[in-house]
């Protein structure tokens, strides 16, 4: 099934990035404004899909060698332990601490530990949404 | 030290045993692990002289504080007892074990990490005052029995061995949970002490028969009583050690500990009388009988241990009979608790050294089977004399423990004729005759043991390996075991003093303040004329007379069905085929027949709930207005979905399916729910790919026309599925009966989250356990899907692991 997807092809390796770069914002905009770690992932897992469908998945697998089932579990750890955390302060379980930092470049910023484990649902979305395409569409 | 810390300390040490194991090769794990129940058992021993005058400890670690419940350790004369058997016991198994097991070939790490946890859940056992915890320990032996019995894991044999003693025993343990509640019940509380305390108010009540009995299948199915045995002669298939340790000295004394435990609360009863003592009586002929049958040298040692526990359990079933008589303490009565307990210790070191010697034969001969030995006496001289003096032991012999013991067994048997209860006049002469001619045929289990396989001709072209004696380190163990059978004899009284009366005065504190009020005087020698004199005599003779001509007779066993076993195993095999069946029934293995069943549920389950909460509410008033975007959508969105239903090729229907979502995510946008929309644009996407990649795989929809046939009693079903959706939109409109929280996200999402976007917070800090379970099911199903289709199981059909 050898076709002409150069069109294709060639907006792909545009709108990826533009892609990418929404879900970066989206997912930290996501505390304030729209959007957040599921979100976010679904893009990011999305534009990585997109990349598939113009390039192959041989392709792509050799330009991003990630293990996506270790992604999957790092999330996963990374989640936990963003809520295991608050014990070591003796609070409940899953409480979470947030205050306003003056960083270079931002300003007055706020950090918020919700942000950690939005980064842990981040991974899992995007780890399990590629482990299920690229097994299924790896299967011979 | 806290003594709730020292039941965890074998587990927690087990932690450190596959470490050990890996990192530390050329020293045998056992040697670590042999510090522990030997610590264990030296700490247990100074704490005997405080219990022996009648005191008893307690220490307290909350679990589960909302349920009030807590692992309380309470250590009395009972406890005390069970813990010394367990470490002391326990540490010459494991020194056994070490020379037993190979470091290099087997997987020591496993073993012993299931032996230290054995030895927790034990030792949890004996000594918890709490009955919750104390069925949480009596599951774990069983599991951690199941796995021993399964160590070596690539035989049938051990994993039938070890599935069948799991089921039975963990059957037993739920129907004692069932007890153990309705007891909480009955006392309103779960301690056993309380409940102790509270014993005269409980017989009364209408659960008590119910939970004696209850408990007591839980003990019989433990303690291997009859018809439950079945489980310990194919528990023989776990390394030697095990059997000497698990099944033999400790763990199927469980059940007997249960019973002891409890007669003080159960005692007022006759029914526990009877079954106690009844079920004991005739357990002990039928595995002596059965004994003389068997072919393998742990054949013979499991029914014996059968017969040996049922013994016992007729003992303690007797000591309840001392409840109901006036002067308890004066008669022939009060010998049944001692017996009991004195058995109970004499049985778990002769037999403890049997086994090992069973085990050494095996590993010196590599053969078990009793026709194919004999002639060993010569060769391996130091474990003719330990088994012999185990065996002699068994057998009822002077100068042995077992003589005293078993002379007191039926000191206890005859006292019962002179009891007058529960109808025991008419029947109580049975007690005494079966007793006897379970005695009988436990004389000659024991000689036939020893002497068919060390005396006899030698017959070296049958034994797989050239027979020689053992090493050192391995009859250390048994050694001790045999001398200690013999210095039991010779000081009964001190033993009793210090290890018996406090566990009597445990069992029978209706009798019995203190352990010094226990007045038994042990001695072998009676005089001529008491009854058990004769009787033992007539043992020995006829048991011997028996012995002498056992080739004649030892054939007709072959007659004999094994009934209880074939039943068994028929019993499996129909639930193992039932509920093959019956899943088929119903598993069609098409994707709509589970849709069918899964609307089917939902309408009757909302539908149902709607009818009996009487929750119909139609109230159309604050309704918002209709739009022309909202028709609009409305029609894209029927029509899309029509559309998948009747499109010729899967192409079209994937794109109508994206139609379906998309329609959805612009009625997100438009009831300004911009989170939504956004993810359910993306997930619409991903999943339009995900179906071309599988549509690349999938078989060409036939081109044939088909038409489908109309079916009835789906169209009910969409339709009410329809209806009932529509319903509970209606009503959650209709009638709210708690004011929305959306105000309460509104209010606090600033200042409580310091968030903006209340979706985002709601997702990660106020429903944040939702999204932690949510992700770990979205992982779950990443590893569903690698399963199915990288691992394909179908190919490997027909490796059903009982073919």
């Amino acid at each position: 099934m050898k076709t002409n997807d150069v069109m294709l092809q060639t907006v792909t390796k545009v709108v990826t990035f533009i892609i990418l770069m929404f879900a970066v914002h989206i997912f930290f905009a996501g505390h304030y404004t729209p959007g957040g770690g599921f979100v976010g992932g679904l893009l990011t897992a999305s534009a990585i899909v997109l990349l598939m469908l113009a390039f192959g998945i041989r392709t792509v697998k050799k330009i991003i060698p990630v293990n996506y089932v270790v992604m999957t579990s790092v999330g996963l750890l990374v989640a936990i332990g963003t809520a295991a955390a608050s014990i070591l302060f003796d609070v409940p379980f899953f409480t979470h601490a947030y205050d306003y930092f003056e960083l270079p470049l931002f300003g007055e910023t706020s950090l918020h530990s919700a942000l950690l484990f939005d980064v842990g649902v981040y991974l899992v979305v995007v780890g399990v949404t590629m482990t299920i395409i690229q097994t299924i569409g790896e299967d011979e | 030290m806290s003594l709730v810390l020292l039941i965890f300390l074998p587990i927690i040490a087990a932690l450190f045993i596959p470490l050990l194991f890996k990192k530390v090769g050329q020293i045998h794990t056992g040697w670590f692990v042999l510090l522990v129940p030997a610590a264990l058992f030296i700490y247990y021993s100074t704490l005997l002289p405080s219990i022996a005058e009648g005191g008893n400890r307690v220490s307290e670690l909350q679990w589960i504080p909302s349920l009030d419940i807590a692992f309380i350790a309470y250590i009395d004369g009972l406890s005390l007892l069970f813990s010394l058997l367990i470490t002391g016991i326990g540490a010459l198994v494991v020194l056994y074990s070490i020379f037993y097991l190979d470091k290099y070939r087997e997987q020591l790490h496993n073993f012993y990490v299931y032996l230290l946890m054995f030895m927790t859940a034990m030792l949890g056992v004996v000594q918890s005052d709490h009955l919750i915890s104390l069925y949480l320990f009596w599951e774990l032996t069983s599991i951690s029995s199941f796995l021993l019995i399964g160590y070596w894991y690539t035989r049938d044999r051990s994993r039938f061995g070890a599935l069948k003693s799991m089921i039975i025993t963990v059957f037993g343990g739920l129907m004692m949970l069932g007890g153990f509640v309705l007891l909480g019940i009955m006392g309103n509380t779960y301690s056993i002490r309380e409940l102790i305390s509270q014993a005269p108010e409980l017989v009364g009540h209408d659960f008590f028969v119910w939970a004696l009995v209850l408990i007591l299948l839980g003990a019989f199915t433990k303690s291997a009583q009859f018809p439950f045995y079945i489980w310990l002669p194919d528990a023989m298939e776990a390394p030697t050690p095990v059997s000497a340790y698990l099944h033999s000295a400790t763990m199927v004394k469980a059940g007997l500990y249960l019973v002891a435990r409890f007669t003080p609360i159960f005692a007022a009863s006759g029914t526990w009388v009877w079954l106690v003592t009844g079920i004991g009586l005739f357990t002990m002929l039928w595995g002596s009988f059965f004994a003389l049958k068997q072919k393998d040298l742990k054949g013979i040692l499991a029914f014996s241990t059968v017969s040996q526990l049922g013994l016992i359990m007729s003992l303690l079933g007797v000591s309840a009979a001392g409840f109901h008589v006036e002067n308890a303490t004066e008669i022939a009565l009060n010998y049944a608790g001692f017996a009991a307990i004195f058995h109970l210790i004499n049985h778990a070191v002769f037999k403890g050294s049997l086994f090992m010697i069973a085990g050494i034969v095996d590993h010196e001969t590599g053969t078990r089977d009793i026709r194919k030995l004999g002639g060993l006496m010569s060769l391996m001289p130091i474990s003719f004399t330990v088994a012999m003096i185990g065996a002699f032991s068994m057998a009822g012999l002077p100068p042995f423990g077992g003589f005293l013991s078993k002379e007191m067994f039926l000191t206890g048997m005859v006292a019962l004729t002179e009891f007058d209860l529960f109808s025991m006049d008419v029947w109580g002469i049975l007690f005494p005759v079966i007793a006897w001619i379970g005695s009988v045929f436990t004389f000659i289990y024991s000689f036939y043991f020893v002497f068919h396989t060390f005396a006899g001709k030698h017959k070296p072209e049958e034994l797989p390996k050239p027979a020689h004696e053992a090493p050192k380190g391995m009859l250390i163990s048994p050694v001790f075991l045999a001398i200690l059978a013999v210095v039991i004899f010779f000081i009964p009284n001190i033993v009793g003093e210090w290890l018996v009366k406090p566990a009597v005065a445990a069992i029978q504190p209706f009798m019995y303040d203190s352990p010094s009020d226990v007045h038994v005087h042990v001695a072998a020698w009676h005089g001529y004329i008491t009854p058990e004199l004769w009787m033992t005599i007539g043992i020995f003779a006829v048991g011997g007379l028996m012995f002498w001509t056992l080739r004649k007779w030892q054939h007709q066993y072959e007659r004999f069905p094994n009934t209880l076993n074939s039943l068994y195993d028929k019993g499996m095999f129909l639930s193992d085929t039932g509920a093959n069946r019956f899943s088929r029934l119903y598993m069609t293995g098409f994707i709509r027949s589970y849709l069918v069943y899964m609307f089917s549920f939902l309408i009757i389950i909302v539908l149902g709930t709607f009818v009996l909460n009487d929750a119909f509410a139609i109230d159309m008033n604050n309704l918002a207005p209709v739009g022309l975007y909202e028709i609009v959508i409305m029609l894209a969105l029927l029509g899309s979905t029509v559309t998948i239903l009747f499109s010729k090729s899967r192409l079209t229907a994937i794109i109508a399916l994206g139609a379906v979502g998309y329609s959805v995510a612009l009625f997100f946008v438009i009831f300004r729910a911009p989170d939504l929309a956004l993810t359910q644009l993306v997930i619409e996407t991903i999943s339009v790919a995900l179906f071309l990649l599988a549509f690349y795989h999938l078989p060409q929809i036939s081109r044939k026309e088909e038409r489908m046939r109309f079916r009835f009693g789906n169209a009910v079903i969409a339709v009410g599925v329809g209806v009932t959706m529509t319903l509970v939109a209606l009503a959650a409109h209709s009638g709210k009966a708690l004011p929305s929280i959306s105000e309460f996200y509104k209010e606090t999402v600033y200042t409580e989250a310091g968030g903006g976007n209340i979706v985002n917070v709601i997702l990660v800090d106020y429903r944040g356990f939702d999204t932690l379970f949510e992700i770990g099911v979205l992982g779950i199903a990443g590893i569903g899907i690698i399963t199915l289709i990288k691992l394909r199981l179908t190919k490997k059909e027909g490796q059903h692991e009982n073919k």
